[in-house]
């Protein structure tokens, strides 16, 4: 089956320039990943900030060019579109940004905000229009009397209700989520994770979530990319990928999340620089495992379902189980299913 | 033993359009030397406006009530300039992004030396040494260079070092740490942590670490306060914390915190909002959203002990007794 989304060798630099202008080299923001999203798929990238996640993102989208490599949706490639064709396109591929303070127009009610892309894309004819937003309103669990409201009447998470019902409203076939809970309190995050989890179900989305987060990803992704410095160190099942890691970088991601009750951290030092990466695998700077090898040479992703860009995979010992996070018990489960809302989509007005 | 932090019946009122706001209503706790006080909750709770009251570093438009003693000395008795010498001595702050504590013109040695020179009469050179000194201390690689940079030439994880170097550098009595590796990715947030316990450990500094992630409570608190909507909700050892708690909003925020239990399960979402603090419920602040209000949730619950050092201001609680019920 063609998947949905098909990345191939993308390449994404920034040129660096100094005080006079001069141009003083490039961020290697993204260097040579390639991807299949399958439809209806949750696939995860995540990865620490400058890994190149978000950029990984906007290319998706073409929303920005690359150096060399080439998108494919739907099996057509994004790269060889007229700008009418790829405007076409676009009702088919929407982005939810993290901060819903930014990326809704304080200047627009929420019915303008989410009636916008329904004119853009000719959805709906005028006369329908204010029907199509209420639904879309009710959907995301807000009430449509809420439509004539400004975005500043409202909460962080109103807000991202907002702009998860104005990317739904061109019958997207593809959403990109960049960090779309982030900016939110846990229990607000919580409702909007389960919002975006019912609308994945109900609607049949590939969903693309770019995420920090390893709790929400987790809970929500089948599939897992670990980026580290622009590239992809590991790729998979959520499941394999966040219980049984094979890349040295990955574990150390996962074993840094606090509340497994492991106290030292598991790794020394920062990222280096994406301007001047290292050579060979990009992660021996940090890795406790590396060997001279490790310096020299570009560790190869490899085939298969589960794959990892690590010479050593193969012969690592096999990590230490994490302890569960933040284990409560029986007790604290039969408390919390007195929170669980059985039925979604009522009542959720955060 | 006198604590090293005491905090009695902590209130604070902003004006706001010529009403008062009560931001904080009735907060108490205090924080042992070499121990560490979580406290926990979300945005609007009051965790911040806490630590700011014990700092004095709130506008003079806040008005603060109730007692805060810093090693058995009221703080609200002290003159502000009394105040002003505290704050970098015995009493240090930081911050969840370092870039604007530090100020860009000055370079990382020169300003954990300035703390030195001010609270500790040390001359430049000195206090120079002495910051290099720290600064080694705080793990930073080649310290003695590194004390020449300016903020914008380090890391964010080293940044926050220099602010750790910075606010322990005179020995004080109590460390406040306000979302410290917020902004931090998480490897380097892990290391940042760690730092701040091994440190602690060394000085018996006493901490207060205000933070939104329980993992890091877990992990990193000896003691924790729930707040909710400017009062403590539940106040426990952290262990006990997270295997009994005895408050409903307590066990919802646990259960809100995606990626413990089976992967698609519905989280626990605490529906509704916070309350709007210019018009707070009756009673409890939380009746509103909890599953388990009863009529009597309509007057303020105490907070009263369930257990030794445990204590909830929940009319339900012991929860088991709901639990039975249901």
């Amino acid at each position: 089956m063609t998947p949905l989304l098909e990345l191939s060798g993308l390449v994404k630099r920034f040129p660096v320039r100094d005080a006079l202008g001069r141009r003083a080299g490039a961020v290697h923001a993204v260097d040579g990943v390639s991807l299949a999203v399958a439809k209806g798929e949750v696939l995860a990238i995540v990865g620490e900030s400058g890994c190149g996640k978000s950029t990984l993102g906007r290319l998706m989208l073409r929303l920005i060019e690359p150096d060399a490599g080439s998108v494919r949706f739907d099996g057509e490639d994004l790269g060889a579109l007229s700008p009418a064709a790829l405007r076409a396109r676009r009702r088919d591929m929407q982005l939810i940004f993290q901060d819903p303070f930014a990326s809704l127009d304080p200047r627009m009610t929420v019915e303008q905000a989410v009636a916008e892309p329904l004119r853009l894309h000719r959805i709906v004819p005028r006369e329908q229009e204010a029907a199509r937003v209420a639904e879309l309103l009710s959907r995301v669990g807000l009430r449509p009397e809420l439509a004539r409201r400004w975005p500043h009447e409202f909460s962080g998470g109103q807000r991202q209700r907002v702009a998860i019902a104005r990317a739904l409203a061109s019958n997207p076939r593809l959403i990109v989520g960049d960090e779309p809970v982030s900016a939110l309190d846990v229990s607000v995050q919580a409702q909007v994770v389960n919002l975006l989890s019912d609308l994945i179900r109900d609607l049949g989305l590939t969903f693309v979530l770019i995420s920090h987060d390893l709790g929400v990803v987790r809970h929500v992704a089948d599939r897992v990319a670990v980026m580290y410095l622009g590239r992809i160190v590991e790729q998979g099942p959520a499941r394999e990928v966040l219980s049984a890691p094979r890349h040295p970088y990955t574990r150390a991601l996962l074993a840094a999340v606090p509340g497994h009750g492991v106290k030292a951290p598991p790794l020394e030092g920062d990222v280096p620089s994406p301007i001047a990466p290292p050579p060979g695998c990009r992660f021996h700077t940090r890795c406790p495992f590396a060997e001279a090898r490790c310096r020299d040479s570009v560790p190869e992703l490899g085939g298969g379902d589960h794959r990892v860009a690590c010479h050593l995979a193969d012969s690592l010992p096999a990590p230490e189980p994490l302890p569960p996070r933040l284990a409560g018990g029986d007790r604290l489960r039969r408390l919390q299913s007195f929170f669980r809302a059985p039925a979604p989509n009522q009542g959720a007005q955060s | 033993m006198t604590p090293a932090l005491e905090v009695i019946g902590l209130t604070l009122d902003f004006r706001q359009e010529g009403r008062s706001l009560r931001v904080l209503d009735g907060v108490s706790f205090r924080v042992e030397a070499g121990r560490t006080l979580a406290i926990v909750g979300e945005s609007g709770c009051g965790k911040s406006v806490t630590a700011l009251a014990i700092m004095g570093l709130l506008p003079g438009t806040a008005r603060i009530g109730g007692t805060i003693r810093l090693g058995g000395r009221d703080l609200g008795a002290m003159s502000a300039e009394q105040r002003r010498l505290l704050r970098g001595g015995e009493m240090a702050m930081i911050f969840q992004e370092p870039m604007t504590s530090l100020n860009p013109a000055f370079t990382a040695g020169d300003q954990v030396a300035e703390a030195l020179r001010l609270h500790q009469g040390l001359d430049k050179a000195a206090a120079f040494a002495e910051a290099v000194r720290m600064l080694d201390r705080v793990r930073i690689p080649d310290a003695s260079r590194r004390a020449k940079q300016y903020p914008h030439q380090l890391s964010g994880g080293m940044r926050q070092r220099v602010m750790i170097a910075m606010a322990l550098a005179c020995k004080p009595r109590l460390l406040i740490a306000d979302e410290p590796t917020t902004a931090l990715d998480v490897t380097v947030q892990a290391q940042i942590l760690a730092l701040l316990d091994e440190m602690k450990r060394e000085t018996g500094t006493a901490v207060i670490l205000v933070t939104h992630d329980l993992g890091v409570v877990a992990d990193h608190a000896d003691d924790v306060a729930v707040m909710y909507a400017g009062r403590i909700a539940e106040q426990a050892p952290a262990a006990a914390l997270f295997a009994r708690p005895e408050h409903p909003y307590t066990a919802g925020l646990l259960g809100a915190a995606p990626g413990e239990g089976e992967p698609g399960e519905r989280l626990a979402s605490i529906e509704g909002t916070v309350p709007d603090l210019r018009a707070p419920p009756p009673g409890c602040r939380f009746a509103p959203r909890c599953p388990f209000a009863v009529a009597r949730c309509d007057s303020v619950p105490p907070l009263v002990e369930v257990a030794p050092g445990h204590a909830t201001a929940c009319w339900r609680a012991p929860l088991d007794q709901v639990l039975e019920a249901a």
